[in-house]
């Protein structure tokens, strides 16, 4: 452990006033800290810059999933394991659920969070893609009031992102009402894909994550929803790709103009994990796997 | 009644249910009274001149023991095979990461910060990263010429063999840098003072060269320091010679604060900063008749050593002596150099050298055999060596080697011509991944090279006790690999007692004799044999003695000499094998005494959406000799494989300026037990009339085949040439696209 642990304090909240309470008395004076499952790596290689941590792990109203009839309410102190086990996430939800198995392993599964996986705020976090396919929406709260946002407009730089100093994420909402569109014509068909490129299969941070689904009408496009990790400062929305197809038929020339399309959307870097060059090439492969 | 022989089965491991339950020992669970943490200062540059040292303010550096290269009381050399490398840098600084300074103070969080707030002015110099640049001199960074060691070695006439060659087959192949990555990082106690002399306790392969470099590090004499291993959670060569360093640094703590200090280091220190195997870079040219006769091997061979020699030279030897693989061929060249960059020292891993020059040979005669249209076994057929031929360094093959029996074992259980042919059909479709299969042979000599193991003279001794057990002294470690459990079933044998009558001793300088180092996969064929022959002289003894009839009981027969006449001790010491001739100065001769023989065949699907490659399936078919322990032995080899696996498609180490920028096992991508394939292992035995019960060497030999296995799978499946360990997602995106385009 390269810290000195004497340098740090942590405050435990048993409620979610209290922790509201302390981060507007001080603003950025105080860090929260949930399952610490990021916090705590940072800890051990000794660059955990703040010094001051609000625990949130005991404020149970962040926690728990919550179905209404039009969406799923996932407390921003749901695990991995949560998502894992609730029946809806897994009918519905597929590609949250597949994020969820694919992120770390048992250890971290039981310990990370939702709310810490968005805080944090990394390109190359794994649920972050599946939550935009799906067009969430983020509760924050703050001792000024809550509000909601859209997901996609959450992020806009690296590690740049919109929560106030004095803010918590306390939920993220998914819309269930795509979900129930039942009677298609014959012709339709839907496909949802979640991959995680990260060389082994297990206990690894993402060169690209991709995920989408689609909705073809006799082999046209309707529907489609693309989210990339690691490619880019931010995970991002495909938009340009996903209008390039939109209400086309799939083909080769369709897969031909995604894949240009694609490279408006991403802006993939070199670094100690991959390069740019194989994170372009195969996200458009991936992309071109989706249309095939 | 006679014991059952414990050879051959699978006993339980001696220290198996003390690790299960935790009582085993390791270095960080000791504690001394009055215990001080150490922890070392490193250089942020590759290559330097340091022109001073500024300690911030912060912490209290009135309670914190500091210790620079002007505090050493002996020499500041870590004692090896040549006197290049500092165990402080005093003021030039050679690679990134090189030790300046040592702290040591009771908080060990603390002491964190007090690195932190350690700066260095240092007066850069320009640095060397490459084999090229350090070839070409520019600038000379070590010795007259950036040269550690060269060696030249072949037989025959290769220019006149290439001169009248219908083919000529030509190659460059490279292999990176790999990190050990044993579970337990390196760390040591130490207590020293002028009254007690030096004491080191850890984690390490070959307590006796630790036990050298720290009489030079204090100009103390041997009998005054003392070296103990403690239960070691790994090695893999990785702590061969770099635990004489982390022992000489708590040392040197201990000795300026008179008190014991304990230097564990974390994983990203152990990674940064300790030595790696040896990158390198093989060329080939061959000339081969029509047929696939192979009429001359040109190889030149070189390891990127780092800033300091360490084991360059002997790494260098081997893998030059491999070079040639399982093949005759009368005319043969091979060149071999170890060259100096700015890069943390490269050192002692499984297989040392013959796995990177093995890949480069195994994968360039799937090459060859591609450029005259033979299948690849059939031209490694027609090119084994025999019996009574002669290697590349003049040995005539003494062991009775069948390597086309190993070869038709290899493929057959791997179903390898069936599915070669079908892989092939299927691949013409377009899919989106492409199946392959490849296979490679090799040998691998066991024991130091030539006459290395005589100027080892390695002893081994046993004792009766009172108790009527008998206890084994070797300095011989067990580091995970068995060396307890085979020792406890080769002395059980040859004293006709059951292995809960044999104890092994904890090495420990102070009670055991040299037994040599833990390395070169010596420690089972060797130190074995000289274990069976010390047992059956103290069996000897006991019945010279009269206490031992010969069905009498032997823990009776100790019992009662210890009582009636005091200690019984026997011991062996190594004798030259008298046939076995060598000559240093040529390189020329009997290299190893024996070698092990295999081959391996891989399995894999590559994805050619992301280019990742599966191993689908593993075959590793060897001849070892008599195998010990199956369990173990078996062990070894899935182990290796799996090694290898990691070393040829996730291990790559990213080089920053000299320094390694992934550094956690995050980013270097080791695999994990979901990412192996099922390793099914084969053994053909063939005793070996110098190992004991016939054993030889098998700890380093699964090393070597897998790299070369897959990437001949790789080809295979994608027919793109893979040349360069790790076959890495992004370099066969490139070929794939190259090739395609
Ligand atoms: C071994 C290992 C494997 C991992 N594997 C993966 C993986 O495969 N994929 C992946 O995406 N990640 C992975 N991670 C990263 C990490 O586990 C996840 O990002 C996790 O979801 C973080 O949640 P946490 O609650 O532990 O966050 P914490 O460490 O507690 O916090 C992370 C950040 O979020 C902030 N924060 C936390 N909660 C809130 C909140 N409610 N409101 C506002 N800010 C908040 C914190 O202040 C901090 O800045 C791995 C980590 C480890 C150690």
């Amino acid at each position: 452990m390269r810290s000195w642990l004497a340098q740090y304090e942590m405050r435990s909240a048993s409620d979610l006033g209290e922790a509201l309470d302390l981060l507007s008395r001080w603003p950025g004076e105080w860090t929260p800290f949930a399952g610490g499952t990021d916090l705590m790596v940072l800890l051990e290689a000794g660059k955990l810059p703040r010094r001051r941590f609000v625990d949130l792990w005991r404020i149970n109203e962040l926690r728990g999933i919550a179905a209404s009839a039009d969406s799923v309410r996932i407390g921003a102190l749901a695990t991995y394991t949560d998502l894992l086990t609730d029946p809806i996430i897994a009918a519905e939800f597929p590609l949250v659920a597949a994020a969820a198995r694919e992120t770390g392993a048992v250890a971290i599964q039981n310990r990370g969070t939702v709310g810490g996986n968005i805080a944090n705020a990394s390109p190359a976090a794994d649920l972050p893609p599946a939550l935009l396919v799906y067009g969430a929406a983020l509760e924050l709260a703050s001792s000024r009031g809550r509000r909601h946002v859209a997901y996609e407009s959450f992020h806009f730089g690296y590690k740049r992102m919109d929560l106030a100093a004095d803010e918590l994420i306390v939920g993220v909402t998914l819309p269930r009402e795509r979900r129930a569109q039942g009677e298609r014509g014959a012709g339709w068909q839907h496909r949802e894909t979640y991959r995680k490129v990260g060389t082994r299969r297990a206990q690894a941070i993402s060169k690209i994550c991709f995920a989408a689904s689609v909705d073809l009408d006799g082999g046209v496009v309707r529907d489609i929803r693309i989210a990339l990790g690691s490619v880019a400062p931010t995970v991002v929305r495909a938009r340009s790709a996903e209008e390039s197809v939109r209400n086309q038929p799939i083909g080769s020339q369709t897969i031909a103009a995604a894949r240009l399309a694609l490279r408006a959307d991403i802006s993939p870097i070199d670094d100690i994990r991959s390069t740019a060059d194989y994170r372009l090439r195969v996200a458009g492969n991936l992309l071109e796997e989706l249309l095939s | 009644m006679p014991p059952v022989p414990a050879i051959g089965r699978a006993i339980p491991r001696r220290e198996g249910v003390a690790k299960v339950t935790g009582r085993a020992r390791y270095v960080d669970d000791l504690s001394l009274p009055g215990m001080l943490h150490g922890l070392t200062v490193r250089s942020p540059v590759p290559r330097g001149i340091i022109r001073a040292v500024h300690y911030g303010a912060g912490v209290p550096w009135d309670e914190i023991t500091v210790v620079t290269a002007a505090d050493i009381p002996g020499r500041n050399v870590v004692a090896l095979i040549l006197d290049d490398q500092p165990y402080l840098a005093a003021d030039r600084i050679n690679h990134a990461e090189e030790p300046i300074l040592l702290l040591a103070h009771a908080d060990k969080q603390l002491l964190e910060e007090a690195r932190r707030l350690v700066t260095f002015d240092i007066e850069p110099l320009p640095a060397v990263f490459t084999l090229d640049d350090a070839l070409s001199g520019a600038p000379i960074i070590w010795g007259e010429n950036n040269l550690f060691k060269s060696y030249f070695v072949g037989r025959g006439d290769v220019d006149a063999a290439f001169a009248d060659a219908p083919i000529v087959v030509e190659g460059v192949y490279e292999t990176g840098a790999q990190e050990q990555l044993y579970i337990e990082p390196n760390g040591m106690l130490a207590v020293a003072g002028d009254a007690s002399g030096v004491t080191v306790w850890g984690s390490m392969q070959c307590p006796y060269y630790i036990h050298k470099a720290i009489a030079g590090l204090f100009a103390m004499p041997l009998e005054r320091i003392r070296v103990v291993q403690m239960e070691t959670g790994g090695g893999f060569g990785g702590k061969e010679e770099y635990p004489s360093i982390i022992a000489g640094h708590a040392a040197l703590l201990a000795w300026k604060s008179g008190r014991p200090v304990k230097m564990i280091y974390d994983r990203a220190e152990d990674m940064v900063a300790t030595t790696k195997r040896h990158p390198s870079r093989t060329r080939h040219r061959t000339a081969v008749s029509r047929d696939g006769t192979l009429l001359g091997m040109d190889i030149d061979f070189m390891i990127d050593g780092g800033a300091y020699c360490t084991l360059s030279p002997v790494v260098l030897s081997r893998g030059t002596i491999h070079a040639s693989g399982p093949y005759f061929c009368p005319n043969i060249r091979i060149r071999g150099r170890a060259v100096a960059t700015n890069l943390p020292p490269h050192g002692a891993f499984r297989g040392f050298g013959a796995p990177q020059s093995i890949f480069a040979l195994e994968r360039h005669m799937d090459r060859v055999a591609a450029a005259i249209g033979l299948q690849p076994d059939e031209l490694r057929r027609r090119n084994f060596i025999r019996p009574g031929q002669v290697s590349a360094v003049g040995q005539v093959m003494a062991d009775r080697v069948d390597m086309d029996a190993i070869l038709d074992r290899a493929l057959d259980m791997a179903d390898y011509h069936q599915k070669r042919t079908r892989f092939a059909a299927a691949n013409v479709a377009a899919g989106r991944t492409r199946k392959g299969i490849g296979f490679a042979t090799f040998m691998h000599g066991a024991g130091f090279t030539g006459s290395g193991e005589d100027h080892l003279a390695s002893i081994v001794s046993v004792e009766a006790t009172a108790d009527g057990t008998v206890r084994v002294l070797s300095a011989s470690t067990e580091i995970g690999q068995g060396t307890n459990t085979i020792f406890s079933q080769i002395a059980a044998d040859a004293l006709g007692v059951d292995v809960e009558a044999i104890e092994i001793a904890q090495p420990d300088t102070a009670v055991v004799p040299n037994s040599g180092p833990t390395v070169a996969s010596r420690t089972c064929m060797v130190v074995g044999k000289l274990l069976e022959t010390a047992c059956r002289n103290l069996r000897a003894a006991l019945t010279d003695s009269g206490h031992l009839a010969s069905d009498g009981d032997l823990r009776q027969a100790c019992r009662a000499y210890v009582r009636e006449r005091g200690p019984l001790r026997a011991s062996a010491h190594y004798q030259p094998n008298e046939a076995a001739r060598w000559d240093d100065e040529r390189y020329q001769g009997d290299a190893y005494g024996s070698y092990a023989w295999a081959a391996y065949v891989a399995e894999v699907t590559v994805d050619l959406v992301t280019f990742e490659t599966r191993i689908d399936d593993f075959v590793a078919v060897q001849e070892v000799g008599r195998v010990i322990h199956p369990v173990l032995a078996t062990g070894q080899i899935e182990g290796g494989v799996a090694q290898a696996i990691g070393w040829a498609l996730y291990e790559d180490v990213v080089w920053r300026e000299g320094r390694m920028a992934n550094s956690q096992m995050t980013n270097y991508i080791m695999p994990t037990s979901v990412d192996l394939p099922p390793i099914r292992v084969h053994f053909e035995e063939v005793p070996y009339q110098h190992g004991p019960a016939g054993a030889k060497g098998i700890g380093e030999l699964p090393m070597d085949g897998p790299a070369p296995a897959i990437a001949n799978a790789i080809a295979h499946a994608t027919g793109v040439d893979v040349r360069r360990v790790p076959f890495t997602p992004e370099m066969l995106a490139h070929l794939v696209e190259a090739a395609g385009a």
